[in-house]
């Protein structure tokens, strides 16, 4: 754990991986004075209502990351159905050597976690999924992808909770509800969640 | 009820408050008043509670009309302004009687003003939260010609009812600048150089012209969060600072982020307004 500087009410702890940063996520958040916690690929960003506050909470994470790696967590699993007709399905299947139908079953059978969110409300980057699904970003983002979109990026896979612009390798869509204000909490996916797509 | 009614907008004007913490996992960003500083001002000298919402007018030219005889003040960006044509003070509260009219006229020091009114705006807080979050789209919208603000209850006036203001300063700005997550990413590690506000700045960002940091390494960092004030270098040497509506994550390197009373004063530099950066350490 390396403590990294943050401006007056923040500091950043870079960890050594994704496993990492989940575990620590929630019992971080529950320090006193901590306000906000957000995981990152390889970090946890912790934010403080005081800027006061954030020595002591500096000076305590180091015992709360022995804690929370000694903690067996059991995140719960969101199954999510996708129908497998998205634009660049095929082109997935060529960069990757993979058959559509491999495509397909590669993305179903090896569960995803969820790692981080960012870019919009209720989006997550999915982490831990079959490798063989790494492809680049499509070369140009597309102006407009609908919500529901199911995509490829790196080794991430994610679903855009609303319509947006975006760069992702869309490989099919859901009609599940990633985001809604007036659920609580308001977003479906959150990190440290397992989540299975079902064909 | 009393209720303002928005009689013209000007170029934006947005329902503000203390922000909606804790959804930054989530995707959905702190937001909230940019000068909190102007903006928490204003609120004590309305007698408001904690949080309560105010209007952030960016660069003047609102009109609204009371329904009811209510107070309200001014701070943040310097504007003159008017109730009924007669003349109001800056930082200093004053009343609106039932169909009276405020009218601010331009902002002539800094860029954002902040109308407060007694009882606060009681439009349907979002996640805890009224302010609009321009980058994710929740919150209210944009304020438009005809729209009814209600206001909640309002407290006894404070004590006091003046505040000794400094209007936002002109020509060039120094911003004190802490070290770090990844200063380590500048050829250079300091943040030294002088810089124009682009024109194209808003609340997710400030970016600037002028002067480019040369980068020590060409990858980009695995996204992670990052917060109000983080001075955010591209690839192409520009620096961005974010404002309130930044992203939760991002994936290139934060290299020094900006106090939080140099947020304020982020938050009133005009397109063109010359700034540097000074290295403090806590």
């Amino acid at each position: 754990m390396r403590l990294l500087p943050s401006g007056e009410r923040a500091v950043l702890v870079e960890l050594a991986d994704t496993d990492e940063v989940l575990a620590l996520a929630e019992p971080v958040r529950m320090l006193a004075g901590v306000e906000d916690v957000v995981p990152g690929e390889h970090t946890l960003l912790v934010t403080v209502g005081a800027p006061g506050d954030l020595e002591a909470v500096r000076r305590a994470l180091p015992g709360v990351g022995s804690a929370a790696a000694s903690r067996v967590s059991t995140p719960r699993t969101v199954d999510i159905h996708v129908t497998y007709d998205g634009p660049d399905l095929a082109a997935v299947a060529a960069h990757t050597g993979l058959t559509v139908a491999e495509v397909v079953s590669a993305h179903t059978a090896t569960p995803w976690r969820v790692g981080f969110g960012g870019f919009a409300p209720g989006f997550a980057y999915l982490v831990g999924g079959d490798p063989r699904l790494e492809v680049p970003r499509r070369a140009e983002p597309r102006p407009s992808v609908p919500a529901g979109a199911v995509g490829l990026a790196g080794r991430y896979s994610g679903i855009y909770p609303r319509s947006s612009p975006g760069g992702w390798q869309l490989i099919g869509h859901t009609d599940a509800v990633l985001f809604d204000v007036d659920a609580d909490p308001p977003a479906l996916l959150q990190p440290g969640m397992t989540v299975r797509f079902v064909s | 009820m009393a209720e303002l009614v928005v009689v013209a907008p000007g170029p934006l004007t947005l329902v503000q408050d203390a922000g909606r913490p804790g959804y930054a996992a989530m995707g959905v960003g702190r937001s909230g008043a940019f000068d909190t500083g102007a903006y928490e001002l204003g609120r004590r000298l309305v007698g408001n509670a904690v949080g309560a919402a105010a209007l952030e007018v960016l660069l003047g030219g609102l009109t609204v009309r009371a329904t009811a005889a209510t107070r309200a003040v001014i701070t943040g960006g310097l504007v003159q302004a008017t109730v009924d044509g007669r003349p109001v003070g800056y930082g200093e509260p004053f009343y609106l009687l039932p169909g009276e009219q405020l009218r601010l006229g331009h902002c002539t020091r800094g860029i954002r003003a902040y109308v407060s009114v007694a009882g606060g705006l009681d439009v349907p807080p979002v996640l805890g939260s009224r302010a609009t979050d321009t980058l994710s789209g929740i919150g209210p919208r944009p304020l438009a010609a005809g729209d009814v603000i209600p206001l909640g209850e309002a407290a006894p006036p404070p004590r006091a009812d003046v505040a000794p203001l400094t209007p936002p300063a002109d020509g060039l700005v120094t911003l004190d600048a802490l070290p770090g997550p990844r200063t380590d990413w500048l050829v250079i590690p300091n943040l030294d150089g002088d810089w124009t506000v682009a024109p194209d700045s808003n609340r997710v960002g400030i970016r600037l012209a002028g002067h480019q940091w040369s980068r020590a390494k060409n990858s980009e960092i695995p996204s992670e969060g990052v917060v109000r004030g983080s001075i955010q270098l591209p690839p192409d040497g520009r620096p961005v600072i974010f404002g309130p509506d930044h992203p939760t994550t991002g994936g290139y390197p934060v290299v020094g982020v900006l106090t939080d009373a140099s947020c304020d004063r982020l938050a009133q530099l005009r397109p063109g307004q010359r700034l540097r950066f000074r290295t403090v350490t806590k």
